[in-house]
């Protein structure tokens, strides 16, 4: 399973987090400082695949703010190939958990917007938007609103829209949160071939391990917040191409669940208890 | 599958058209026979009959149409004036907080007032012409636009913005795909209200003083007590609101088309 292309092995790593702590002023006390992520250090190699899991509230948003450079560390840095972070991420795409397709543009509008971002005249940003809408399978529907879609549509506009101004890191906040089981199978297998056709790096955000394993060839586990930190990680060795169907079924994927959830339980339990008691 | 649910079994669109149109000749209808019979008196209701056919004859000889136009010319004046305004400095207000953090109360004050008042002082400055009717429409359709262009800059999803920036949108590319959308799509939907609130300042500002439009020929009847003047006035501004709002109705249908379809209960009907 070598990669072809005979690239120069990348001195920096695509993404190196180093002592990355955000802390926010809380909204229920005054002066109060509520700290969401603790001193987390990571780094996602180039074409990597990384998955980070951890209980509601452990800050897995925050951390992919951090890296699309949205929200500015209070200590620590992001190191994008090599870099100081500082200001938006020009290198990272970003998928988000909610609806972020803009609803005044159609589907193939809103595909083309990174391109008209970045200078191509709307004509050709068009053109080019056209194949891009073919491969997540909607090429019939470029004319659609977002409100004339349904969730899992809007979630490949997405994708194209995201994929389209060819990112070398891909960040995704739980992008497949809000579908159902069905679609959103189809969709990790979708997503799956799309970047082994072309492996960039993925920062995958999710609460569900069973698709965190899926798909990733690295697994990270958060502990429950405040102050969360990273208290675990794993090599999800197991063959691509992969049907996340299929190899959920698979002793190693199982031994894999089992220790990775032996680790999550006890945080997602701490977690609950936190929820319970605001 | 395809039907649309009616929860009340409402007839149909012509039936209901003709219930309508029933009101409408049952109204004239009892006009006509209360004040055949002197119940009412002619004098001071006038005479359906009477006020369709002075409307006809203002019509067929001409004499309205320069009125119209001139109540018009000021409705479109004051929107449109109003309007570029409102959006200026809505999103001027929305973009600086400190702006709109001391300018708040004042504004808020202005908006307050009933703006009849300023007619007289509009009258003063700018004369009796339209631009004194024109002032009197900006003032009511300037806050319209300003506080929906705030609403509307203010309410822009924080995810969509996000998202903008993270595929590379400069400050000017979010102000044009992101924030002006976005206004617009507020302002819009209070279209009706503005141009309605322009035409109120300009059919006002013509009752209060000046020498063309259709307040001004409702008044010159009123001064003279042609009742049957006054109300084919009337019959003639209800005529232009339900033409302008079903120009405004169409306008909104093509530039909204984007929004989800809601329930359209309300629109042409008037």
């Amino acid at each position: 399973m070598s990669v072809a292309r005979a690239a120069p092995p990348a001195p920096h790593p695509a993404l190196a987090i180093e002592g990355v702590t955000c802390s926010f002023a809380s909204a229920h006390e005054k002066g109060a400082v509520y700290t969401a992520v603790r001193d987390v250090h990571f780094t996602v190699g180039t074409g990597e695949f990384v998955s980070i899991v951890g209980p509601t509230g452990s800050g897995k948003s925050t951390i992919l703010n951090v890296i699309a450079g949205l929200l500015a560390p209070s200590a620590g840095r992001a190191v994008v190939f090599g870099e100081d972070l500082h200001g938006i991420n020009p290198h990272a795409g970003y998928m988000f958990q909610a609806d972020a397709l803009m609803p005044w543009k159609s589907a193939l509008d809103n595909v083309a917007a990174g391109l008209e971002f970045r200078g191509v005249p709307r004509a050709e940003a068009r053109e080019r938007a056209r194949p891009w809408l073919a491969r997540v399978g909607l090429d019939r529907f470029g004319e659609r609103f977002p409100h004339q879609l349904s969730g899992g549509m809007r979630k490949r506009v997405a994708l194209a829209q995201t994929l389209i101004v060819d990112p070398k890191i891909i960040l995704m906040d739980e992008p497949f949160s809000a579908l159902d089981v069905q679609t959103r199978q189809l969709m990790e297998n979708e997503l799956l071939d799309l970047w082994s056709a072309d492996r960039k790096s993925v920062v995958f955000i999710t609460h569900d391990l069973e698709e965190a394993i899926a798909l990733s060839d690295r697994v990270l586990v958060l502990s429950a917040g405040p102050g969360a930190r990273l208290i675990g990680e794993y090599r999800i060795d197991i063959d691509r191409p992969r049907d996340v169907a299929d190899i959920r079924m698979t002793p190693r994927f199982l031994d894999l669940h089992r220790e990775i959830w032996s680790q999550l339980r006890d945080e997602v339990l701490k977690g609950y208890a936190q929820t319970k008691l605001q | 599958m395809a039907a649309t649910p009616r929860p009340k079994r409402l007839p149909g669109r012509p039936v209901i058209l003709l219930l309508q149109s029933f009101v409408l000749v049952g109204f004239f209808l009892l006009w006509h026979v209360l004040t055949a019979t002197n119940i009412m008196s002619p004098f001071f209701f006038g005479t359906p009959l009477a006020v369709l056919e002075r409307t006809w004859k203002d019509f067929a000889s001409g004499v309205i149409w320069y009125h119209l136009y001139i109540t018009l010319l000021e409705t479109l004046l004051a929107f449109a004036i109003g309007t570029v305004a409102g959006i200026v400095f809505g999103f001027w207000f929305a973009r600086a907080p400190l702006v709109s953090a001391v300018f708040d109360p004042y504004i808020k004050a202005v908006n307050a007032l009933p703006r009849v008042v300023l007619a007289p002082i509009f009258m003063l400055w700018l004369g009796l012409g339209i631009w004194s009717k024109v002032a009197l429409g900006v003032t009511l359709v300037f806050f319209i636009v300003f506080f929906n262009v705030y609403q509307g800059v203010k309410e822009v999803s924080p995810v969509v913005l996000a998202n903008a920036r993270m595929l590379g949108a400069s400050s000017r590319d979010l102000l044009r795909h992101v924030y002006l959308p976005s206004a617009l799509a507020w302002v819009f939907s209070s279209l009706h209200t503005a141009v309605g609130f322009a035409m109120v300042g300009a059919v006002v500002g013509e009752y209060l003083g000046s020498a063309a439009g259709l307040g001004y020929r409702i008044h010159q009847a009123e001064g003279v007590f042609d009742t049957v003047g006054v109300f084919s006035g009337m019959l003639v501004l209800t005529i232009f609101v339900i033409v302008i709002d079903a120009v405004v109705t169409v306008i909104e249908k093509r530039l909204l088309h984007w929004r989800p379809q809601e329930a359209h209960t309300t629109g042409a009907q008037g």
